[in-house]
C-alpha cells in the first residue's frame, strides 16, 4: 500500500514537473542546500544532544528514581504499620483469651465455695434441727413422763372422789394411788 | 505554483546568505523547523521537568512517559549494555518524532521529507555502530558476517549477502524515513488539491480522503520515529552483543 502510494507520488511529481517545467525534479535531489541542510542539522542536533542528556535526562531520571523509592519506602513502611497492627491484634486477643480465662476459672472458684458455703451450712443447719429434735424428744418424754404421774395422781383424786361419793366414805388416799399405780403400769407395759 | 505537490518540499534561504569559503551555509526553512522542533523538545523537556512532582502532571507525564517508552525499548532490544547510548537515541527518536509531527502542521516544513537529512542521520548512526562494534570486538567484529550453522558451499555467497544487507543498512533506514514521509505529504497535498479543483459538488470526496490521510500520517509520523529509533537499538545490539 505504501509503496503503491509512493509510486503515484513520484509519478505526479514527475508529471507536475513536466507539466509546471519551472521546478527541476524532486526538490530533494536538488543539492545547492545540501551542505546547509547537513551543517544545521549537525548543529541542532548536536545542540539537542548536549542540553537532554547533560541537563534534562539526569532530572528525569531524579524524578523517576525519587518517586520509585518514595513509593518503594511508602509501601515498606505500610507493610511495616500492618505488621505492627497485627501484632498488636495477636496481643490484645492474647489478652482477652486470658482474661476470659481467668473469668471463667474466678466463675467456677466462686462457684465451688458457694457450693461448699451452702453444703456447710446445710450440714449446720442439719445438725442443728437434729439437736432441736433431739431436745423436742426428750422433753416429749420427760412431759410424757411428768404427765402420766400427774395423771395418776388426778385419777387417784378423782378416784378417791367418786368413790366418797359412791360410798359416802372416806379412803385412804395413798391406797387409791397404789391401785392406779399398778394399773398404769400394766397399761404401760402393755403399750410399751 | 501551488498545485505542484513538490513545491512543499522546497528549500529556500531564509536571511542573509552565509558563505564560508564558498560553501553555501544559509539559515533555509529546512533549518528553520529544525529549529522549531528542537525547542519544541526542549521546552517540553523543561516544563516537564520543572517541578518534580510526586504526582506528575499532564506535561511531566507526556515527558516521563517519552524517557520510559525509549528506555524499555533500547533494553528490549538491546539490553542494559546499550544503557550509556540512552541519550543518543533517546534525542534521535525525540527528533525524528517532533520533525514529523511538526511537519504535519499546514503550512509547515517536514524536515525528515529531505533524503539528505535522513540519509545523514542514518550514516551517523551506521558509523557509530560500526565503531563500536570494531571497538568492542576488534577484528572478531566481522563475524557479523559469517552466521554460524551454514553449510561452507554456501558460505561465500552468504557473507557476501551479509556484507551488502550491512552497507545497505543506512540507505534503507534513511529511505524508508524519507520515503514515507514524502510519499504521505505529496499525497496529502495531491488530495488537497483534488478538493480545490473538483469544487462544491465533488470535492467532499477528497476531502474526506485528506482527513483520512491525516490521521494515517500523524500515526506514520509516530511510527516512522519507532522504527527508526528502534533500528537502531537493534545495530546496536548486534555490535554490542554479537550474537547473530
Amino acid at each position: 500500500m505504501k509503496s503503491i502510494s509512493f509510486a503515484i507520488c513520484i509519478a505526479t511529481a514527475m508529471y507536475t514537473n513536466q507539466v509546471f517545467g519551472s521546478e527541476k525534479g524532486m526538490p530533494q535531489l536538488n543539492p545547492e542546500f545540501w551542505i546547509a541542510q547537513i551543517f544545521w542539522l549537525f548543529i541542532i542536533f548536536s545542540t539537542l544532544y548536549l542540553v537532554i542528556s547533560k541537563i534534562f535526562l539526569p532530572k528525569i531520571t531524579h524524578t523517576i528514581e525519587n518517586r520509585k523509592s518514595r513509593v518503594v519506602n511508602n509501601l515498606e513502611e505500610a507493610q511495616k504499620l500492618k505488621e505492627n497492627a497485627e501484632k498488636k491484634l495477636n496481643e490484645y486477643n492474647e489478652i482477652i483469651q486470658k482474661t476470659k480465662k481467668e473469668a471463667k476459672k474466678i466463675i467456677e472458684d466462686s462457684k465451688k465455695k458457694l457450693d461448699r458455703d451452702i453444703e456447710g451450712k446445710k450440714q449446720k443447719f442439719n445438725d442443728e434441727i437434729e439437736k432441736e429434735l433431739k431436745i423436742a424428744e426428750t422433753e416429749i418424754k420427760n412431759l410424757k413422763k411428768s404427765s402420766i404421774s400427774n395423771i395418776n395422781n388426778i385419777a387417784a383424786e378423782i378416784s378417791a372422789e367418786v368413790i366418797k361419793q359412791i360410798i359416802s366414805t372416806e379412803v385412804n388416799k395413798s391406797n387409791v394411788s397404789a391401785i392406779i399405780n399398778d394399773i398404769t403400769k400394766k397399761e404401760m407395759e402393755k403399750h410399751t | 505554483m501551488a498545485l505542484n505537490p513538490m513545491h512543499q518540499f522546497e528549500v529556500y534561504k531564509i536571511g542573509p546568505e552565509i558563505n564560508i569559503s564558498g560553501i553555501n551555509l544559509s539559515f533555509t526553512n529546512a533549518s528553520l523547523f529544525m529549529t522549531i522542533s528542537a525547542v519544541l523538545i526542549l521546552s517540553l523537556m523543561f516544563f516537564g521537568t520543572k517541578k518534580k512532582s510526586l504526582i506528575p502532571s499532564k506535561i511531566e507525564l507526556i515527558t516521563e512517559m517519552s524517557y520510559s517508552f525509549v528506555a524499555k525499548m533500547i533494553n528490549d532490544t538491546a539490553g542494559s549494555s546499550a544503557r550509556s547510548f540512552f541519550p543518543f537515541i533517546f534525542t534521535l527518536f525525540m527528533f525524528v518524532l517532533f520533525c514529523n509531527m511538526v511537519g504535519m502542521l499546514p503550512y509547515s516544513f517536514t524536515v525528515t521529507s529531505h533524503i539528505i537529512v535522513t540519509f545523514i542521520l542514518a550514516a551517523v548512526v551506521f558509523l557509530g555502530v560500526t565503531v563500536i562494534g570494531f571497538v568492542k570486538h576488534g577484528i572478531k567484529y566481522l563475524e557479523l558476517f559469517v552466521p554460524k550453522g551454514v553449510p561452507i558451499i554456501l558460505l561465500p555467497l552468504i557473507v557476501i549477502i551479509e556484507i551488502i544487507s550491512y552497507l545497505s543498512r543506512p540507505v534503507s533506514l534513511s529511505v524508508r524515513l524519507f520515503a514515507n514521509m514524502m510519499a504521505g505529504h505529496t499525497m496529502l497535498k495531491v488530495f488537497g488539491g483534488f478538493v480545490i479543483s473538483l469544487g462544491l459538488l465533488g470535492g467532499w470526496l477528497p476531502l474526506g480522503f485528506s482527513v483520512a490521510l491525516t490521521g494515517l500520517e500523524i500515526l506514520v509520523a509516530f511510527l516512522q520515529a519507532y522504527v527508526f529509533a528502534i533500528l537502531t537499538c537493534i545495530y546496536l545490539n548486534d555490535a554490542l552483543n554479537l550474537h547473530h
